[in-house]
């Protein structure tokens, strides 16, 4: 099998760490060789992060470079576009609809370009936008965007879900497993409007 | 994580692992990116004594200790640690070790989270130690337990050498046991006090040790050729071979080097004689690619592949591509991707919502001071809207150099001058450059940034803070203590989060004909024991959209037009963390909540 690659996107403090723990788990559970690459450091604090999951036979790099993301999954818009052009023909980005301002952008010295799930769009990306942070609260809690972020992603996949259901268990706290259970399912069960 | 023997680590734990089943039983390290978690995953098992000690170089010396007393020991840094540490690394070489010792140095190509891009080989080179490189987790486990047989076998210590792609990233790792090796000290003058006369004698054993470990080179299991296709031959190591194996499978060859000081002559001369074409692909300086051109043979490095930043798959496929020196089949294709039509703001990293460091700056700022920053998460103070830090070198050169700034400056500067240090960095190097300013006397006004932690690598305990990398209660040491023994008559401790008394102290210590500390206090928002206010809110019935709270560079404030069209204050209430600065700033009170 042909390495696959997913990209986790987002700003710093986002919980994405949480996320490739999860697909890391999961995929090495599946017999696949595995390699997550990560983020530490200055660029941790409130900048753009990525974290490169990728998995198959034999991985060889531990990053992911322009046109080979099989999947996207982003934490927020803007950065779902920064790293979009990481994506391969044909591959998907999941996002949540979320939008936090960049520093330029607070001080005026940029704009937050408007309509980036519509641009990507009508590049023909194909784009599965959902409102992460209202499912996450419904869940229970604000953190749990990741979660619901994963859930939706396992939509893709061909895993069985007592695969994803044993590796939520084993990343999340026990007394929080719960609520990130039904965080993933909300995110998985998503239709849009 | 996985089953038993088989478990996805991080290049730095699978490290930590390898010490673990090496035996090391003393490590003792200072915190950098992207080499801490070495230490850190170590600290979880009971078996080894971790510690976190002020700096590099008193690291590498306890470590020293540890393997003279016949325990082999570690010590962990990153690559401009290194140079701290330089001191007694150049002379172990000379004295040799007891019980097997190994250094760890990471390398930040790519920057990341460094000053520099420093290539951590030439100290190999010039200190004359062997240098492993492993290029994902289950080497960096294998090498680290093979570094402990090599520094014993030739009588040296051995360098561990990360990167931050194999520090930082996870991959399969099959695990081992643990066996504890020990040797007995014994007092030997000749070999461990380095003397003129001693060291004289020492010098040839270490010229010798470089011939033999060269023959070792030559037929280790660090280094091994991988023949594919010969149109191309491509010398690599660390994290490019990776990239080099991801582009070109075997449809070329590799001789891949896991050992890159010293480097192998003849290995290198039978690999060059069955390729077609030789190419060199190393990140940063061409260490490799000099030492096969001065055996004669011809190659091509830096002059297909850069010398600034980390490689990566496309970037390899894309240089080695167009050189001409593959058959048109083997030529890699690199994707075109879709680009969107405008441009994308960027997002530097920022101070977080409720950092303490946030209201001190603001401070400065707001007094037009001239600001010598150091090493830390405050470095953020040199980026807009606060852009208060005008000079950022090393670990402790803020003071080292606001006292000559001074000196040369004198009534010009020494009243708008200012060193800030955070609490750990002051420990690390800030000490000896605030006995300069004591002992020569600049009028120099010293400021530390006390928020309780090694906040930037990720919260490590360090000297000032009562605990140890355990978390355990330890000595703490009492910075207005220190200060005053120095002989500063004037320490001051504020507050950041209060503006006025901020301003109030900042001033007169500027005032003052005396050199002086100030102390700005308050532990690291980020801490888990530091309890948060509720976010604030904004009433935009009262808020006129004057922007004042927005000067602080807070990324929990941004403006929204409201529903009549105008531009308001809003607060990210998933962000904010009630701290209250902003408050301090809005003139129509129209922030509510927090601690003002």
């Amino acid at each position: 099998m042909k390495t696959k690659n997913v990209m986790i996107v987002g700003v710093g403090g986002q919980g994405s760490l949480l996320a490739s723990k999860l697909l890391g788990y999961l995929l090495l559970s599946q017999g696949y060789d595995v390699k997550v690459s990560e983020v530490h450091g200055m660029s941790q604090r409130g900048g753009s992060v990525v974290t490169y999951v990728r998995y198959g036979e034999q991985v060889f790099s531990p990053v992911i470079d322009r046109g080979e993301a099989d999947f996207i999954v982003s934490f927020e818009v803007l950065e779902a576009a920064r790293w979009m052009p990481y994506l391969k023909e044909g591959g998907v980005i999941v996002t949540n609809t979320q939008q936090i301002d960049p520093m330029p952008v607070i001080t005026g010295a940029a704009t937050y370009p408007a309509d980036l799930v519509k641009k990507m769009k009508d590049l023909g990306v194909k784009v599965d936008a959902l409102d992460c942070l209202k499912l996450a609260e419904e869940a229970g809690s604000s953190k749990a965007v990741n979660i619901v972020l994963l859930g939706r992603l396992s939509h893709y996949f061909d895993i069985p879900e007592e695969a994803w259901d044993e590796a939520l268990a084993a990343v999340v706290p026990a007394r929080f497993l719960e609520m990130n259970r039904k965080a993933f399912t909300l995110g998985k069960n998503y239709r849009e409007d | 994580m996985g089953n038993e023997n088989r478990r996805l680590l991080l290049g730095n734990a699978a490290v930590a692992r390898g010490l673990y089943e090496a035996g090391v039983c003393f490590i003792s390290s200072y915190p950098g990116t992207p080499s801490t978690e070495i230490t850190e995953e170590a600290a979880k098992y009971d078996e080894i004594y971790c510690e976190w000690a002020p700096n590099e170089k008193v690291a590498m010396e306890a470590a020293f200790g540890a393997s003279l007393a016949g325990r082999r020991s570690f010590c962990g840094q990153k690559h401009v640690g290194l140079n701290v540490a330089a001191d007694p690394l150049y002379t172990m070489s000379y004295t040799g070790v007891n019980a097997g010792m190994v250094i760890g140095v990471a390398d930040d190509a790519g920057m990341h989270s460094s000053q520099n891009e420093q290539d951590s080989r030439h100290h190999a080179i010039a200190a004359k130690v062997p240098m492993l490189e492993p290029s994902d987790s289950a080497e960096a486990l294998q090498f680290a337990k093979l570094a402990y047989e090599i520094s014993e076998t030739f009588d040296t210590p051995v360098l561990l050498k990360m990167c931050t792609r194999v520090a930082h990233s996870q991959s399969v790792v099959p695990i081992g046991e643990r066996t504890v090796p020990v040797k007995e000290y014994e007092k030997n003058i000749a070999k461990y006090v380095m003397m003129p006369g001693n060291a004289k004698k020492r010098h040839p054993f270490v010229e010798e040790r470089t011939k033999k470990l060269t023959e070792y080179a030559e037929n280790c299991p660090l280094n091994r050729v991988e023949m594919g296709g010969t149109d191309l031959g491509i010398i690599t190591c660390s994290t490019s071979y990776q990239y080099v194996k991801e582009v070109f499978g075997d449809k070329v060859s590799v001789l891949k080097l896991g050992m890159t000081n010293p480097l192998p002559v003849q290995l290198v001369r039978d690999f060059a004689s069955q390729v077609k074409n030789l190419v060199v692909v190393e990140e940063l300086d061409p260490i490799i690619e000099n030492h096969v051109k001065a055996l004669g043979i011809p190659v091509h490095g830096k002059d297909l592949l850069p010398m600034i930043d980390e490689f990566s798959q496309n970037l390899i496929a894309e240089k080695i591509g167009k050189s001409g020196l593959l058959p048109a089949e083997l030529v890699p294709v690199v994707p075109e991707t879709d680009q969107l039509g405008e441009p994308i703001p960027a997002r530097p990293p920022v101070m977080c919502a409720g950092c303490p460091h946030r209201g001190l700056f603001y401070t400065l700022k707001k007094n037009k001071c001239t600001v010598l920053g150091d090493i830390g998460c405050y470095t953020l103070g040199a980026v807009a809207p606060l852009s208060t830090i005008e000079m950022t070198l090393c670990m402790g050169a803020s003071i080292g150099a606001v006292h000559g700034f001074n000196k040369v400056m004198g009534s010009e500067s020494e009243g708008k001058t200012v060193a800030v240090i955070g609490d750990s960095t002051f420990m690390h190097s800030g000490m000896t450059g605030l006995a300069n300013v004591a002992y020569n006397q600049s009028n120099s006004t010293v400021i530390i940034l006390d928020n309780s932690i090694t906040g930037m690598t990720g919260h490590q305990q360090n000297p000032t803070t009562g605990y140890n990398i355990k978390g355990d209660p330890a000595g703490k040491i009492d910075l207005e203590a220190l200060c005053r023994a120095m002989g500063f008559e004037r320490v001051r401790v504020v507050d950041p989060y209060d503006l006025s008394q901020c301003d109030e102290v900042l001033k007169e210590e500027l005032a003052a004909e005396a050199p002086s500390v100030i102390i700005s206090r308050r532990p690291c928002a980020l801490l888990k024991y530091v309890k948060h206010k509720p976010a604030l809110k904004v009433d935009t019935d009262k808020c006129i959209g004057c922007k004042s709270c927005m000067r602080i560079g807070c990324p929990a404030i941004s403006m929204k037009a409201g529903a009549d069209g105008k531009l308001k204050a809003c607060v990210d209430p998933t962000l904010c963390v009630g701290c209250g600065v902003c408050q301090q700033l809005c003139p129509k009170d129209a922030l509510e909540g927090g601690q003002a």
